[in-house]
């Protein structure tokens, strides 16, 4: 591990999704207490559920009406979520810090036009549908600015403008793994003394009929009936995606204690990995191995970011088990149960919630029902949080409680 | 450690011991590096779509092969292959299948391709349904799942991974047009702190698609000079009208000194410094101070540690278009003063065009060639000077010149401004 003064502090947490916006709601919902009924929205993308996102007024992060007209709906959500977490750390506005504030951004695409999509198949779509008038179409319907809502790296673009981050900005892609190495080589590069500020995370925005299509066209989503994560295996299992998104700023601890920031918690481990998928239960167990001489035997707080597809959820599943086996207590949380998938932004939503509950060494009730999800002991004060990429990709983070 | 192998930063020195090369001036290091210091024009009228009804119709395309009948998607992923296994090659590491580092690759957001909608959208003839509708009723099918790898934004980099046998999770990232010079700057980074030995760097872009250039028409970037499509892209003349959108891959081996030596590598130059500086003025356009691009600059010179003194050669960013070429002139000369008109500067985009995604990294090649052969590659298509950009643009034909030390730029939409210094060996 890093030397004392390189550790990674996490000090602003950003958190919006179909449960709520901010740390506090979904403390509340989620936290020890509460009993938890998923948002689900049945019928507008039927035959596919998801988790709507909670209604927001973008005006109270983003005040200026022409950055809004020239954001697509991801890109709103993301930047709203990106100013909660800077002033959560009590960075928005400083420019001393916002100029040395280095941003990595995991995002897919923004939403397509889909009028001019529709137009385009209805008019060139036919087998016999000309290059022409798909031609014509797009020239003349596509609005000129659409194209800046949909670049990737426009979250981040957005996040410069809007909150004044300037130190630098990246963005990385590549669906639930992308938002997992945003922290990855975040927390590296403050061990490495590459950075002393950062800001990660992602926004996803699942209510679109072109996301779905990206990712059904691959099998990947439930349909029909809606069910919590551990309990969809008999239907074949499946993703529910979700609207949602998530940002933290994370630190060195030698930044945050000259500046007096407050710590949710430290980020002591992460790693990552790309198994074969055929026996990413020995990878992810190799990689729990890594992180295991800093946990302690008992109980153990496990946020898992488990997609819901069937092979690599069952293999998660095992690798609990497995756990299991080898003397923990397992208390499984499935925070897909309750969130939805929310691919760029799931690890970091997760990574929110774990870092929350270390700060108050407390964790969560069970978020499914099925029994998959047992309540060992109330003790957060480290807790893991997996993301295994519903295409490809495995990683482990630890976060503990700073006392 | 002896001190030669560690910079003046007290940092692991990173060197460069293979790269790989495809643009459309050819396939390879040598055949680009020919074509280039000739000052060949890659561009062309498009062929592979029909382009009528568009303002653009001519771009740089890699064509040759299969390539021109690839989706965007494909193509980025074909060419990288292509530009990888010359770099690993040339590197000698590893055995075939098994790269002994990660993978920090550029490339191209993904978006299902107007050939893969139709194709989804006319595979039930008999279905009444209309739009996205019909497009999941075919996706439920299960008939296209061939389609989610490589729709998925990190397919790409998940494919180059099982091909290359890179070591664990790759990282596929976007700065824009900056894109190229990130994938290097991680993975100097990565040597640098000693998560790795060896990292592979690439840059891909295979989007010369229709949707592709109405977007960068729509926003009026892209010169509409079809008639004579080698004169069309023209960095820093007077009459420079938006760039030309290209394709193309570069990759690159990197490693510590130390390990390049143990190992009896050639060494081909080093990775001096990277440096970047995000701008917060608007989602196209630089500050009008410059002050971001010249943040990046300085910020690239302090990571290298190397003064201005220092810089032989400038690899402009030089996208042709009337904004960018002002703002890098402008930035430059408030970092250089008067040293600048000193300093040859070219762009390779007067001859490739913009490989967008690849381009940081196809230029950070040309720059390593440019210190190989001590010649300087010219800026093509300087017939009309620009009066308000002073620069020794090393026009229309190569120059023999030493150089052992390059800055390239790289400045993209979104406010993604991001530099390198490259060199010879010693570092």
């Amino acid at each position: 591990m890093a030397d004392d003064d390189n550790e990674v502090w996490i000090t602003g947490l950003g958190l919006v999704s179909s449960l709520g916006e901010g740390c506090e709601e979904h403390w509340q919902k989620l936290g020890s207490g509460g009993s938890i009924e998923p948002v689900i929205e049945n019928e507008a993308f039927s035959p596919y559920p998801v988790h709507p996102l909670v209604e927001l007024d973008f005006t109270k992060q983003i005040s200026g009406r022409s950055d809004l007209r020239q954001m697509g709906k991801w890109q709103k959500l993301g930047t709203y979520t990106a100013g909660m977490a800077l002033d959560d750390a009590g960075i928005s506005g400083n420019e001393e810090l916002l100029s040395k504030t280095n941003m990595i951004v995991a995002a897919g695409g923004g939403e397509r036009d889909m009028g001019v999509d529709a137009s385009l198949l209805e008019t060139a779509g036919k087998p016999s549908g000309g290059e022409e008038a798909r031609n014509e179409i797009l020239m003349n319907d596509l609005r000129p600015t659409h194209f800046l809502s949909e670049l990737s790296n426009l979250l981040a673009g957005n996040i410069s403008i809007v909150h004044g981050v300037i130190g630098s900005s990246r963005t990385f892609m590549g669906e639930e793994m992308a938002g997992f190495s945003a922290v990855e080589v975040a927390a590296r590069r403050i061990q490495g003394q590459q950075g002393e500020l950062f800001l990660v995370g992602g926004a996803f925005n699942a209510e679109r009929e072109d996301m779905l299509l990206q990712l059904d066209v691959g099998s990947t989503l439930l349909t029909d009936t809606y069910a919590r994560l551990w309990q969809r295996q008999s239907a074949g299992g499946g993703m529910v995606l979700g609207s949602a998104s998530a940002f933290l700023v994370l630190e060195s601890k030698r930044h945050a204690m000259a500046r007096g920031a407050k710590p949710y918690a430290r980020l002591s481990a992460i790693v990552s990995g790309r198994s074969n998928r055929i026996d990413n239960q020995t990878a992810a167990r190799q990689q729990f191995d890594a992180l295991s001489n800093d946990i302690s035997p008992g109980s153990l707080a496990y946020l898992s970011g488990a997609c819901g597809i069937e092979a690599v959820t069952r293999h998660e599943l095992a690798l609990v088990a497995d756990l299991n086996d080898s003397g923990y207590e397992v208390a499984l949380r499935g925070f897909g149960s309750v969130l939805g998938q929310s691919v760029e932004a799931h690890f970091p939503a997760g990574l929110v919630l774990g870092a929350l509950a270390a700060s108050k060494g407390q964790f969560y009730d069970p978020f499914d029902t099925s029994g998959a999800e047992q309540i060992t002991s109330n003790n957060a004060e480290q807790v893991i949080v997996t993301t295994w990429g519903a295409f490809s990709g495995e990683g482990m983070a630890l976060v503990e409680k700073i006392s | 450690m002896s001190q030669e192998l560690l910079d003046d930063k007290g940092r692991p020195v990173v060197v460069l011991t293979g790269f790989g090369l495809v643009t459309p001036l050819g396939r390879g290091r040598q055949d680009n590096w020919r074509e280039l210091v000739n000052g060949t024009s890659g561009i062309s009228k498009i062929t592979r779509f029909s382009t009528e009804g568009l303002n653009t119709k001519i771009a740089g395309t890699v064509d040759t092969g299969d390539m021109a009948h690839l989706s965007g998607q494909a193509r980025a992923l074909a060419l990288a292959i292509e530009s990888a296994v010359e770099a690993i090659a040339q590197a000698n590491i590893g055995t075939p299948g098994s790269f002994p580092g990660p993978l920090f690759l550029a490339t191209p957001p993904a978006t299902l391709e107007w050939t893969h909608r139709k194709a989804l959208y006319t595979h039930a003839s008999d279905d009444n349904a209309a739009g996205y509708e019909r497009l999941l009723k075919a996706a439920r099918s299960g008939k296209f799942n061939e389609l989610y790898g490589l729709y998925q934004y990190g397919g790409v980099g998940d494919e180059l991974a099982d091909k290359l046998g890179t070591r664990g999770l790759p990282i596929s990232l976007s700065t824009a047009c900056a894109s190229g010079a990130s994938a290097i700057q991680l993975g100097v980074e990565a040597i640098r702190r000693g998560d790795t030995q060896v990292a592979l760097c690439i840059g891909t872009d295979g989007s010369v698609t229709v949707e592709g250039l109405v977007r960068f028409s729509l926003l009026s970037a892209l010169s509409t000079q079809n008639d004579l499509p080698e004169k069309a892209s023209k960095p820093f003349s007077k009459n420079r009208d938006g760039f030309v959108m290209s394709e193309g891959s570069a990759a690159f081996v990197f490693e510590t000194y130390e390990n390049a030596r143990a190992r009896g590598a050639e060494i081909l130059g080093v990775m001096r410094g990277c440096g970047e500086r995000a701008d917060n003025f608007h989602r196209t356009r630089s500050k009008p101070d410059g002050s971001a691009n010249i943040g990046a600059i300085q910020n690239t010179l302090d990571d290298a540690g190397v003064g201005i003194d220092e810089i032989d050669y400038i690899n402009a960013h030089g996208t042709s278009t009337p904004e960018n070429d002002k703002m890098e002139y402008l930035s430059l000369k408030a970092v250089f003063g008067d040293r600048l008109t000193n300093i040859p500067i070219s762009s390779n985009k007067s001859m490739i065009g913009h490989t967008l995604t690849a381009a940081g990294a196809i230029e950070a090649a040309f720059s390593f060639l440019t210190i190989q052969n001590n010649i300087v590659p010219p800026t093509i298509n300087y017939d009309m000077p620009d009066p308000d950009i002073e620069l020794d643009i090393v026009p229309n034909k190569s120059r023999a010149a030493n150089v052992s030390m390059v800055l390239s730029d790289s400045f993209g939409f979104g406010g993604q401004n991001v530099c390198l210094v490259l060199a010879a060996e010693p570092a």
